[in-house]
């Protein structure tokens, strides 16, 4: 009974301190991928970006310039539709869709359901082509070992300034360069801005249609895949 | 929108330490938010107030306190801290920085009402 102020009451204030992330339990999950993912061998990659920045376009490059040795898995998510799906499909390689609906991200455990769905124990690499979304994507980790972020060059070079959270934890894909001579897009500026935010992030620039520049972005993994480097 | 997602973490969390603690109501939620966690405390707020209602939580009310940005200057060399989300030396205005910290949004603080005699 309380007897502080005479109002009757038989309970008491109780004050936890949780200090604990709000999103430990996706964390959480995350991990687990990640485990799933070691133990197969698997590299993931979690591809994010504006919508029509080039992610399938890039998937599709990357599937027709990859070593055949190595198998390819990509997971696709998108509010509605499965066509990227089908154009990965298209080209022989196991894709399964999450169609998220309103969501504006994948979270862990949409990847823990979709990536059972997938021949795990032949897939080598496997890309998570992550809802195109510069903003909400970035809070949930998936627990893939690499995250990549496309910036098309008709989106300009303030993205990396504008949009800092995705950029810090990733490595930066400049896509569409054969279109740089029709903009104003600074590449120097867009790198720097970049490389604040992440001093540590791989830098790749391409042109999925011309190819130009697609030799180091599947350079860079076979060295990944083939050194277990991830 | 991705606060949702974040809200329902947050309310899970909540349910489970006020079960634990057997609380009739929680009252105050304190969280510590990071200028680069991605999440918009006006939005936080809107959204766990809206989905709040006929959870445990129905009455609490919702404090966000900021953390600040750890910047590190590789021109002056010094350490300082900025609550803007400006990539830049808040003591010499240098552009060579590192940012560091301010990635997350943490359950800081719950304080509940427990029943002492609940038969």
């Amino acid at each position: 009974m309380c007897t502080e102020c005479g109002c009757g009451s038989k309970g008491h204030l109780e004050i936890i301190e949780v200090e604990e992330k709000i999103l430990a339990a996706n964390d959480e999950r995350a991990r687990h991928n990640r485990e799933t993912l070691d133990g197969h061998g698997i590299c993931g990659i979690n591809l994010m970006s504006s919508p029509g920045a080039g992610k399938t376009t890039l998937l599709e490059r990357t599937i027709e310039l990859l070593d055949s040795k190595f198998e390819l898995g990509v997971i696709e998510g998108d509010p509605e539709t499965d066509r990227d799906a089908e154009r990965i499909r298209a080209r022989g390689v196991p894709v399964h869709q999450i169609t998220t609906g309103q969501a504006c991200h994948l979270d862990a455990a949409m990847l823990h359901e979709a990536m059972h769905q997938l021949p795990l124990g032949t897939i080598d690499l496997l890309f998570v082509e992550n809802v195109g979304n510069l903003v909400c994507p970035a809070a949930f980790e998936l627990g893939t070992h690499l995250n990549v972020v496309l910036l098309s060059i008709t989106e300009g070079d303030d993205k990396p300034a504008k949009y800092p959270t995705v950029f810090r934890k990733a490595d930066l894909l400049l896509t569409k360069t054969d279109l740089l001579p029709y903009t104003d897009f600074n590449i120097e500026k867009a790198i720097r801005e970049a490389r604040v935010l992440n001093p540590q992030m791989k830098i790749f620039q391409l042109s999925a249609k011309t190819g130009e520049g697609m030799k180091e972005w599947i350079g860079n993994l076979h060295h990944k895949i083939s050194k277990n480097y991830f | 929108m991705h606060e949702l997602s974040v809200v329902q973490s947050l309310l899970e969390t909540i349910e489970s330490y006020a079960a634990e603690q057997k609380a009739t109501t929680v009252t105050k939620v304190i969280v510590r938010n990071g200028p680069l966690s991605g999440i918009v405390p006006h939005l936080l707020r809107t959204t766990f107030d809206t989905f709040k209602e006929k959870t445990i939580a129905e009455d609490a009310e919702l404090v966000i306190g900021e953390t600040p940005l750890q910047i590190h200057c590789h021109d002056c060399k010094q350490e300082a801290q900025t609550m803007v989300l400006r990539f830049a030396c808040p003591l010499c205005g240098s552009r060579n920085v590192d940012a560091r910290g301010g990635d997350d949004l943490i359950l800081e603080r719950l304080e509940m009402d427990v029943d002492d005699d609940p038969y």
